[in-house]
């Protein structure tokens, strides 16, 4: 099959790329744009491994077609960190030990960012459904949600970092 | 998982264009969130020549509540139908379904449509190429034996779309458009009970919208579904449940099952139970009813029958709970 132009804006910056009608965001990210903080986990749409934001939202990049993005704002965990600076989110992660084997780290981090974006102060059961599907088998998830709580500001009183503008860091 | 077999995707701009090159391409599907339909495909399930995106088609996506009831797009987003305040007051068992599926990266995208229309499953079909290959395939796809039940004529795969059941409690009629114009069926007869061809759609068929109807006065709905995982995952078995009350006994029960059948089934018999008491001995019938009409066969690694005894118990929870919060 051919290829066609799609352009679309990933991390604040427009790309026009020639793509295949079968082609996956993943792939597109990972290997045409060399974006590989996304990462390929269960490659199959059950971890949350590839989580990036189109349009504000979450989406599995694995079962994205790049084709269908034309016109789209593509955020990946590359867009997090600013001047060198890790966003509130990822110093929270760093903190709060957030992060081991750090596998499923990036797609954590933007299933809390959409989070965070429509709902700046959730209580735990919100972070809980929001991140519901992301596995991550090394920390039993309760540093995952306190690093969240965390960088949202609604954790233990006193311990947690100043929340900077996420969403500011990423435009 | 493999890559995705090569297809050319055509962007539709109206349905009756997406209806003409699905009729006209043999072989040809529709797509429009795809979280149901790619992972199949790279699965090696299926390689259809053209995909119809129907993301693209004005006024799909319309969410509209009127004098007479709602109407529901095809095209609306999980995630949008699970965040309707108005439609969680109306119609709670559809909103709960919703908030059930999958996670919020599918919601976002998965809609309304693709969720009646979602493929059935079966631990022999949901499987990689290699794998299905090495077990000599399955009669859903590429062989001629259905191991679940070898020696059947038919395929058990089983029905896992979680909205389906609420919408069949709360009445609701899909909207089917095709070549010849519009129709409009009962929630029930989209299914067939058949693994393999469980959707009642002809050549070039869409599901357009569904429309439900204004619910009765002082009745309530739930959904409650059994899965593997507590998040993300399919219904082992799911249960609906519409039930109004007057002073503790029964004025109308509709109950909706999924996960259990190749297709989403209305709980036959409760129409009869009008008029009884909400009490132990009509939990004890509606559970002896619900193990009597469900058939889960092995098509999950968990265990039929467990299935079976939890679409029973889920069914007796809910009309508890929504009796007691009725009176």
């Amino acid at each position: 099959m051919g290829k066609r132009l799609v352009s679309l804006v990933v991390n604040g910056r427009l790309r026009e790329e020639a793509v295949g009608d079968a082609t996956l965001l993943l792939d597109f990210l990972r290997e045409q744009l060399g974006l590989t903080g996304t990462k390929r986990g269960c490659d199959g749409g059950e971890c949350g491994a590839c989580t990036v934001l189109v349009d504000d939202a979450p989406r599995l990049a694995c079962l994205t077609l790049v084709a269908r993005c034309e016109g789209a704002r593509v955020e990946t965990i590359e867009s997090q960190s600013a001047g060198g600076r890790m966003s509130a989110l990822q110093a929270a992660f760093h903190e709060k030990l957030g992060t081991q084997c750090g596998f499923c780290t990036p797609g954590m981090i933007m299933a809390a960012e959409a989070l965070l974006r429509g709902d700046p102060a959730p209580d735990e059961v919100a972070i809980r459904e929001a991140l519901g599907g992301n596995l991550c088998r090394c920390t039993g998830y309760v540093k995952i949600i306190e690093a969240v709580q965390a960088a949202a500001g609604v954790g233990t009183p006193g311990d947690a970092p100043r929340r900077a503008d996420a969403t500011q860091a990423t435009r | 998982m493999e890559r995705l077999p090569a297809f050319e995707l055509r962007r539709a701009s109206s349905l009756a264009e997406a209806i003409g090159w699905l009729a006209g391409t043999p072989g040809a599907r529709a797509i429009a969130g795809g979280t149901d339909l790619v992972p199949n495909l790279r699965d090696g399930l299926g390689s259809p020549p053209v995909l119809v995106d129907l993301s693209g088609i004005a006024g799909l996506d319309a969410l509209v509540a009127g004098d007479d009831g709602v109407r529901i797009g095809a095209n609306v987003t999980l995630a949008r139908l699970a965040s309707d305040a108005a439609l969680a007051q109306a119609l709670p068992a559809v909103v709960q379904a919703a908030a059930s599926i999958a996670a919020p990266g599918h919601r976002s995208v998965a809609t309304v449509g693709g969720n009646l229309c979602v493929d059935t499953r079966c631990v022999y079909y949901n499987q990689s190429e290699w794998w299905r290959r090495s077990n000599d395939y399955c009669l859903k796809h590429g062989g001629d034996t259905c191991h679940v039940a070898p020696h059947g004529e038919r395929c058990h795969a089983a029905y896992a779309g979680d909205l389906a059941p609420a919408l069949i409690v709360c009445g609701a009629r899909v909207e089917i458009a095709g070549p010849d114009g519009t129709r409009g069926i009962a929630i029930e007869d989209l299914y067939r009970d058949d693994g393999r061809a469980h959707l009642a759609l002809g050549p070039g068929e869409l599901v357009a919208g569904v429309v439900v109807p204004v619910q009765p006065p002082r009745a309530r709905s739930a959904y409650r579904k059994a899965r593997a995982r507590g998040a993300i995952d399919f219904p082992l078995a799911g249960v609906a449940v519409r039930l109004s009350a007057d002073a503790g006994r029964v004025a109308s029960l509709a109950v909706g099952l999924t996960g259990t059948n190749s297709r989403p089934l209305r709980l036959a018999g409760t129409d009869a139970w009008s008029g009884r008491a909400i009490d132990e001995a009509l939990l004890a019938d509606l559970g002896k009813a619900v193990q009597k009409q469900v058939s889960p066969m092995r098509t999950t690694l968990t265990q039929a029958n467990w299935r079976r005894q939890v679409a029973a118990v889920a069914a007796q929870r809910l009309v508890r709970e929504l009796a007691e919060a009725i009176a």
